[in-house]
């Protein structure tokens, strides 16, 4: 008993959680504001330099909880989980795949991140290339929320993930409405891509991170899972 | 016929021979077909004076001593901006890095022939000049760029590399300096300086944002000349005879030849030399008068002007006697519109054509080069909206001076001389709508399809 | 020493920011292009004039100093 009252939940993982959230949501409005700017939608009281700002400023704010988010998950005993698995995807032994694959999207953020930083100093052919990873670094990133997410099976989690993942598919929506790319195929491609993945999710998450023993198949080392006598801790179900 | 610079000792002494100052010069012994071999060249026009082997100190007081001279001739360039060639070359070959020398024939005005003949039948003419540039500049490569649809004019210029190469004392002329041939597209903005400069390092042919310009930095970074042909075989005679010998003929303010392109309701249209400030009539009057009565007559090509058919008369080919019409020369393209001709509907049709030429690469060049376009086809088909004058000006105003090259500016320019200067017929036109004259087949020559590969679209 | 706008037409897709953020020199024309005015700016507006530059999404818009020649 002493065992498991020193093994509850540190601030750690409240953190943890919270600023991955968070981060999730700070991403969606960045793409969505992205769409924003490259369509020129401004109002009078909303001009374009406004918006423009806005993107670039709630994307670094984004990096900021991404970054706490990782440092509060290595920080917090409850799993190894070593600063190395933030960039190196696949190498961990906390639930390796999904974790990883938030490695992999904080790679293509910082790859985005650090080129717009130096946004000066480099073309705007390179820049502007690597920013379309972007589009490929929020579904790892909402993968990787899905597939590690201690809050995935409560309600106020799946409810921000689905709306997030109506606002980028809108996003996308719009941008390819508006006739972007040129290439016709292209753009069946882009809404084809986020239709798919939007079905990938329906059909998945039921039996995957909804359903039983998720913590278990989805990699969780053996001695941090809830044993099958231990009554349900005040850590909730399934870590 | 004043003696020669005195800075020159031994080997064929710059401005040396002085023939008589009299047409032709340039067309000189011109082959009815194929081009002139090295020997017939060498027979007309004496062999070029040599720049280079007297040591370094002493080429580069040569290569300055020849931007002298052609500065001394006032030779202004022939690929229609009419720039100071000497203040070019000054300013390349005191650029920081090895010069490189562009021939450039790239020609793509559609009525010029000019280049391609040269390069046709006369590129040794050509090569002597290209070579003395580079020399002059201190560079050692010459890039000789053709246009993709000249097939003789390539042909004509390889075959006279070739022919130098086999030949000892053009080896010896030619020194360390390298010619490289190579194709360019034919588009409309392809020949633009920084435009082929773009295309030689490896990006597409269409114009670059300057500064830098190329002769500060252009191919590879290194300062380029970029020369149109006819004016390099014009520097190759002023090497030769001296730039008293070039102000014989011409104007004070653009003295001796030029090569015009004539075409049109004539009985030889083609490419003729004369004097700047020949008068319109006379090089009529060489090419076998007029078959049919001009409505007006197009001068300097689609960037050019219009002057009207009751003021041909007094009409001088130089730019200061074209000025007061709102005229240059150009790349010398004069083109006569017949009187059965409709100018609303040819003007309509280059309009059109020189909004597709654009590189599509500057908003306002590529949305008001359309709009105008749109605008004229309307006033062709009396359709135009009302208050149309005031929304060619604005349109005119929209678009000067705010594409990263000239084109927009010379489209505006032929659009405005036109409405100028046929304005009985666009008002009538505005008003009635198509005329008989708009179902002739259209007199200004226009290619027909896509002419380059590389397809102008963004 | 003066300072002046000028844009880079090539680079220059329409986004309009520097017309809302230099005003005094910059207007933008019915299709979302700047206008640009060229004078020189006086010394309050330069660092305005970075900030616009700074905005630029595509670096099309330049603060120069002495602007030499550009086209021949």
């Amino acid at each position: 008993m002493s065992l498991l009252a020193a093994a509850g939940p540190s601030a750690y993982w409240y953190l943890t959680r919270s600023t991955g959230a968070v981060a999730l949501l700070l991403l969606t409005i960045a793409i969505a504001l992205g769409v924003v700017d490259v369509q020129r939608w401004s109002t009078p009281r909303w001009p374009r330099f406004v918006l423009d700002s806005l993107h670039r400023s709630v994307s670094l704010l984004a990096m900021v909880f991404l970054v706490i988010h990782i440092l509060t998950s290595v920080l917090d005993s409850f799993a190894s989980i070593p600063l190395v698995d933030a960039f190196v995807p696949f190498v961990g032994s906390y639930r390796p795949f999904w974790l990883g694959l938030g490695a992999v999207a904080f790679d293509l953020l910082l790859a985005v991140t650090i080129t717009s930083l130096l946004r000066q100093r480099m073309g705007y052919g390179t820049w502007r290339a690597v920013h379309w990873l972007t589009y490929a670094s929020w579904p790892i990133a909402l993968l990787h929320g899905f597939g590690t997410g201690s809050d995935v099976k409560s309600t106020w989690m799946l409810a921000l993930s689905v709306f997030c993942l109506l606002i980028v598919v809108a996003s996308v929506l719009a941008r390819v409405l508006s006739g972007w790319p040129a290439n016709l195929g292209a753009r069946g491609a882009a809404l084809g891509g986020a239709g798919a993945f939007a079905l990938f999710l329906m059909l998945w998450l039921p039996g995957g991170p909804l359903g039983s023993e998720w913590a278990r198949r989805s990699g969780t080392p053996a001695a941090l899972l809830p044993h099958a006598h231990s009554t349900a801790a005040a850590s909730g179900s399934g870590r | 016929m004043t003696p020669a610079s005195s800075t020159f000792s031994d080997t064929a002494p710059l401005a040396a021979a002085q023939p008589a100052a009299a047409l032709p010069r340039l067309l000189a012994g011109i082959p009815p077909h194929g081009a002139m071999t090295l020997e017939e060249h060498l027979a007309i026009h004496d062999p070029p004076p040599l720049l280079r082997g007297h040591g370094k100190k002493h080429d580069r007081q040569r290569g300055a001593a020849l931007i002298d001279e052609i500065e001394r001739s006032g030779l202004l360039g022939r690929g229609g901006a009419a720039f100071p060639t000497a203040t070019k070359m000054r300013a390349v070959a005191g650029a920081r890095g090895r010069a490189i020398v562009v021939v450039n024939g790239a020609e793509g005005e559609p009525a010029s022939l000019k280049d391609r003949t040269l390069l046709e039948t006369l590129p040794h003419l050509v090569l002597d000049g290209a070579i003395l540039a580079a020399h002059a500049v201190g560079g050692e490569e010459v890039i000789v760029c053709v246009c993709e649809s000249a097939g003789a004019g390539f042909e004509g210029i390889a075959q006279a590399i070739e022919e130098r190469r086999s030949d000892p004392a053009c080896v010896a002329f030619e020194r360390s300096a390298k010619v490289h041939l190579t194709r360019v597209p034919g588009h409309y903005v392809a020949g633009q300086e920084s435009a082929l400069v773009n295309h030689l390092g490896g990006g597409p042919a269409l114009p670059t944002f300057t500064p830098p310009m190329p002769f500060e930095q252009g191919v590879r970074r290194r300062p380029t000349l970029v020369s149109n042909v006819e004016t390099l075989a014009h520097v190759s005679l002023i090497a030769r005879h001296g730039a008293p010998w070039f102000r014989q003929l011409g104007t004070p303010s653009q003295p001796g030849s030029a090569l015009v392109t004539l075409s049109g309701p004539v009985g030889h249209p083609g490419v003729y030399e004369i004097e700047h400030g020949a008068s319109l009539v006379s090089l009529i009057d060489a090419a076998g008068g007029t078959t049919a009565r001009p409505r007006g007559v197009l001068v300097g090509g689609y960037a050019g002007a219009w002057i009207g058919g009751e003021r041909l008369r007094g009409v001088a080919l130089s730019n200061e006697h074209l000025a007061p019409h709102g005229a240059s020369l150009g790349a010398g393209v004069v083109l006569l519109l017949s009187e059965q001709a409709c100018p609303v509907a040819e003007t309509a049709r280059v309009a059109r054509w020189l909004a597709g030429q654009s590189a599509h690469q500057c908003g306002p060049c590529v949305h008001g080069l359309d709009a105008l376009a749109t605008t004229i086809e309307e006033i062709a088909g009396g359709i135009a909206q009302a208050r149309v004058e005031q929304r060619i000006e604005q349109l005119a105003r929209l678009v000067r001076r705010r594409g990263a090259c000239n084109h927009p500016d010379g489209a505006v320019n032929l659009i405005l001389s036109a409405l100028d200067t046929f304005q009985t017929e666009f008002a009538d036109h505005a008003r009635h709508g198509p005329c008989d004259g708009c179902t002739r087949r259209p007199e200004l020559p226009l290619p027909l399809a896509p002419v380059s590969s590389e397809a102008v679209e963004r | 020493m003066s300072h002046h706008v000028r844009v880079n037409p090539i680079s220059c897709e329409a986004h309009g920011m520097c017309a809302e953020l230099l005003p005094e020199r910059i207007t933008l024309d019915e299709w979302g292009y700047p206008l640009v005015d060229e004078t020189p700016l006086q010394g309050s507006q330069v660092e305005h004039a970075i900030r616009a530059a700074r905005a630029c999404p595509t670096f099309a818009l330049l603060v120069e100093r002495e602007r030499a020649r550009a086209r021949s």
